[in-house]
């Protein structure tokens, strides 16, 4: 029965993606930080569920994504799944997948990082992966991270990319929680998604090195020929999404989505599962007359600076929440690659940027709320407030 | 030449990139003191030391990176690395 909702954890919808995106090689570090994504691979292993699939248990997430550089080379379709410390214990080696133009598809179950020890959500794990030359897709509910995880193969295997991606979803929030959803049918995957056929790949029969030397005299030219990839992403996330939409009969917005914006003087930008609670909140302020719309942000990489110009362009306040900071600049990413992608233009709106929900504090609508406040004085005075957290308790400092 | 993506490369490639330009000392070779021992062609690391039908030598120029073992190990002293101006 087609488009059968089903209660499953966001762990399990985002596995069951993975079953049926019909994956070569899985590896996964399954201790602590990981979620229940490569558990529920390993028990479809287990079941045999997984055809022509190779589960590589590891001893560290630095393994675990050394051995997909392998297997993705040698032409297998290639998925881990990790978090927090492990993100960052992978960091040398992401820039080897990407560099060596390697589609592996990794979920990150967006956690905070020690210290102070924490294991709760926010997104500074992904975050300080920005320049890994990694593609970065959030999702805001557990449907959307499953989907996108079927998404995501198809842009990073596409023959005019070849990049990585990182589907991003909050941890807990969306990796923990258990929803109704749709889980992906196989036929219909199939359809959606084609065999991985690499152009170049390890073959004993036809010797190939991936990754070699390059000199100052051609450096420079690998790194132009990932960013052009990367510049040809912003066209496939969108296409993938409309494929997706008329496959599967559901969308989410292609580089970013839209809400309530097309009136809106108050413009509020976020990613991943923070976008439901302020949307309930824009619902709320507007039937109070005050016009706030939501532009959210799916692709961090490629950054999609001409449609967030485009969506903004008409706003009299935009406003960035971040869960993340950027140590030093006393900003989130977020707001700092809003403000980029408006300089030198002839757009002059006030952005305010906000740090909140950070090791996992609750974003509750209250917190919206003032920040929608602080948004309208803005507007009257028409000075953006220097970036700050939003949710600072003030008795602890 | 254009370069492939992911810096994927076939064996053998230097056979056409020639690797040579990265010396900065190069060996003056003295036939009068060789005793054509062949130790310089076999320790040469980078195979760039060829003997000729004599047990003379020569070296290959495209691909000898100046690391100077030749002069090194060279028993009579027939090898000298000098600076090469370029």
């Amino acid at each position: 029965m087609k488009n059968k909702m089903t209660v499953v954890e966001g762990s399990y919808t985002v596995a069951h993606s993975v079953k049926v995106c019909r994956p070569n090689v899985i590896s996964a570090y399954p201790i602590t930080p990981q979620t229940h994504i490569v558990e529920d691979l390993s028990q479809f292993m287990a079941d045999g569920e997984i055809p022509n699939c190779e589960y590589i248990n590891v001893e560290s997430e630095f393994s675990a994504i050394s051995a997909l550089v392998g297997a993705s080379a040698a032409g297998a379709r290639t998925y881990s799944s990790t978090t927090s410390q492990g993100l960052e214990l992978m960091h040398e080696v992401l820039f080897n997948v990407s560099g060596m133009r390697l589609p592996v598809v990794m979920t990150v179950a967006n956690r905070a990082v020690s210290a102070p020890i924490n294991i709760w959500n926010d997104q500074q794990d992904s975050i300080s992966q920005r320049d890994t030359g990694w593609i970065q897709l959030y999702a805001e509910d557990t449907q959307e991270a499953g989907d996108m995880t079927a998404q995501a193969f198809k842009v990073a295997e596409d023959k005019e990319i070849k990049l990585p991606a990182m589907v991003c979803m909050d941890g807990f929030i969306l990796s923990h929680v258990y929803e109704p959803v749709i889980l992906l049918e196989q036929d219909l995957t199939d359809e959606y998604l084609p065999k991985y056929e690499p152009e170049y790949f390890l073959d004993t029969k036809n010797p190939m090195t991936f990754g070699a030397f390059a000199d100052p005299t051609t450096y420079t030219e690998f790194r132009y020929l990932q960013q052009k990839a990367m510049d040809n992403a912003l066209e496939k996330i969108e296409k993938a999404a409309d494929d997706f939409n008329k496959i599967f009969g559901r969308y989410y917005g292609g580089l970013i989505d839209t809400y309530k914006t097309e009136d809106a003087e108050i413009i509020i930008m976020a990613m991943g599962s923070i976008i439901g609670t302020i949307k309930d909140v824009i619902d709320k302020v507007r039937s109070d007359g005050i016009k706030v719309g939501l532009v959210k942000v799916r692709s961090f990489r490629p950054f999609p600076v001409e449609a967030i110009r485009k969506a903004v362009a008409e706003a009299s306040v935009i406003v960035t929440l971040d869960k993340n900071i950027s140590l030093g600049l006393n900003e989130g990413a977020l707001l700092t690659e809003v403000k980029s992608s408006l300089y030198n233009t002839d757009i002059s709106v006030p952005v305010m940027g906000f740090m909140l929900g950070h090791g996992g504090r609750d974003i509750p609508r209250r917190t919206i709320r003032m920040i929608i406040d602080k948004a309208k004085d803005t507007m009257r005075s028409g000075i953006a407030v220097e970036s700050e957290f939003a949710d600072l308790r003030g008795d602890l400092v | 030449m254009k370069i492939i993506i992911g810096g994927v490369v076939e064996p053998g490639t230097t056979r056409v990139n020639k690797t040579g330009g990265w010396r900065n000392f190069k060996p003056l070779y003295n036939q009068d003191k060789c005793i054509k021992c062949g130790l310089c062609s076999l320790l040469c690391p980078d195979c760039s030391i060829e003997e000729t039908e004599e047990k003379y030598v020569v070296f290959d120029f495209d691909f000898c990176k100046g690391c100077g073992i030749c002069a090194n190990e060279c028993p009579s002293d027939a090898i000298e690395m000098v600076l090469e101006e370029k």
